[in-house]
């Protein structure tokens, strides 16, 4: 399905991998992905748009099923924030949650799309030679989260602790307050905040884009005959069944990271 | 993997998001919510309120029905009693009635009784005299042994 006249395993796999990219300025840094950027924007604003209709008529009497629907899992949500969080965390902390689990939910969600067909309709329909359709595979947009949510667990750390308690607690925690420690303190911490948002990206990107992968893979064997086809076929229903639960997996496992590092925030040691 | 722009303007929409959800989606819900949970808590409430003003009611009205019972023995019984007292009262009415008719009428038969002595005396004396007449009719006389025996009929 790609542009290209003779296609190879390796330039297939390089085309689907290939962002709609757009350079704003000089070097490589003014990049834009406007694959990533568009197809994350609209689910945002379809999603909540969706959400907001859906809410904007809510009533406290007997609920509609789309009302009751967005309640459970609101429900759900909240629950999993009063148990970390001991905070007012209807100010904050569980509409984050709720708007993290639902954004990545969906984005993660795109990787159900079946990327030749996807590719196609973008090539023939929309005439974009490149285009990638899950936003989470993206190590730009899973960055972006989670350095969000390390930004917001700094200011909250300094909001609650105050700079000097922030401060403080850099250096004075988890090893005692002793000056000898302070360096070890320090470099614990350091490794703790670096480790934070890279682990808590990383997860989230690899397994989206190693889901991708695996379909471009099973897509790559459908092509050398009719054994491969069926055989792929089969896996690679199994494995969109499966990708079923990593889908909701993974961004349930991003929420609860969010909670927890901003909860974390929140307590002094 | 290259770190462009993209992540920044991924931030931007992240922090639109965040901000969307807690101003408009989130509190209208919440709010939805709680006013549910309330109005479920009170509907609760109320029927609790409800069963237990049903069982007080249930148990006064077993009192008003057991007093109520209490009230008509009573009345019964003093009906019953007057009954008696009335059937006494008349019996002793009757009584006393039959008692002067009985009078009344034994006072009359004794006048009865009395006239027909005196009548029955009366012919006596007539039928003696008469008798007396026909035997004495000539020695004896007769306006003399009339005083006489008028003397002996007073007596009689």
């Amino acid at each position: 399905m790609a542009s290209e006249t003779t296609l190879t395993p390796s330039s297939y796999i390089e085309h689907h991998l290939g962002f709609n990219t757009s350079s704003v300025g000089e070097g490589g840094f003014w990049v834009l992905h406007v694959d990533t950027l568009i197809m994350s924007v609209l689910l945002g604003v379809v999603v909540f748009g969706f959400l907001w209709w859906a809410v904007r008529g809510a009533t406290s009497g007997v609920p509609t099923k789309r009302q009751a629907a967005i309640e459970l899992l609101m429900g759900f949500i909240d629950n999993q924030v009063k148990s970390i969080f001991h905070g007012d965390r209807h100010v904050f902390l569980a509409p984050t949650a709720f708007t993290v689990f639902v954004w990545v939910l969906f984005m993660n969600a795109m990787d159900f799309l079946p990327v030749d067909i996807m590719a196609w309709i973008y090539e023939h329909v929309f005439h974009l030679s490149h285009w990638r359709s899950v936003p989470t595979s993206d190590v730009n947009a899973t960055f972006a989260l989670a350095l969000s949510v390390w930004l917001l667990m700094i200011f909250f750390s300094i909001k609650v602790k105050g700079l000097g308690g922030w401060v403080h607690e850099l250096f004075c925690a988890p090893f005692g307050s002793n000056p000898l420690v302070w360096p070890a303190n320090f470099l614990f911490n350091v490794i703790e905040y670096v480790s934070k948002p890279l682990s808590h990206s990383l997860r989230l990107f690899g397994n989206m884009y190693a889901g991708e992968i695996i379909f471009l893979l099973l897509g790559m064997w459908a092509a050398t005959g009719l054994t491969g086809t069926i055989a792929s076929a089969i896996l690679g229903a199994g494995w969109g069944i499966f990708h079923i639960l990593i889908v909701v997996l993974q961004a349930f496992i991003f929420m609860m990271l969010t909670v927890v590092y901003i909860a974390m925030a929140h307590e002094s040691h | 993997m290259n770190i462009n722009l993209t992540l920044l303007a991924q931030a931007v929409s992240f922090a639109i998001l965040i901000w969307f959800t807690v101003k408009f989606v989130w509190p209208p819900l919440l709010r939805a919510i709680e006013n549910r949970q309330k109005q479920i808590a009170d509907g609760l409430a109320a029927g609790e309120r409800g069963r237990e003003e049903l069982a007080q009611a249930s148990e006064r009205a077993s009192t008003e029905l057991t007093s109520a019972r209490e009230k008509a023995t009573g009345i019964i019984a003093q009906a019953e009693q007057r009954a008696a007292e009335i059937i006494e009262e008349a019996k002793g009415v009757a009584k006393v009635e039959g008692d002067r008719i009985l009078t009344g009428a034994r006072a009359e038969i004794d006048q009865e009784v009395n006239r027909a002595k005196e009548g029955l005396r009366q012919q006596v004396s007539l039928l003696a005299v008469a008798g007396a007449e026909k035997i004495l009719r000539r020695e004896i006389d007769a306006r003399a042994h009339g005083d006489m025996l008028a003397t002996i009929a007073n007596e009689l």
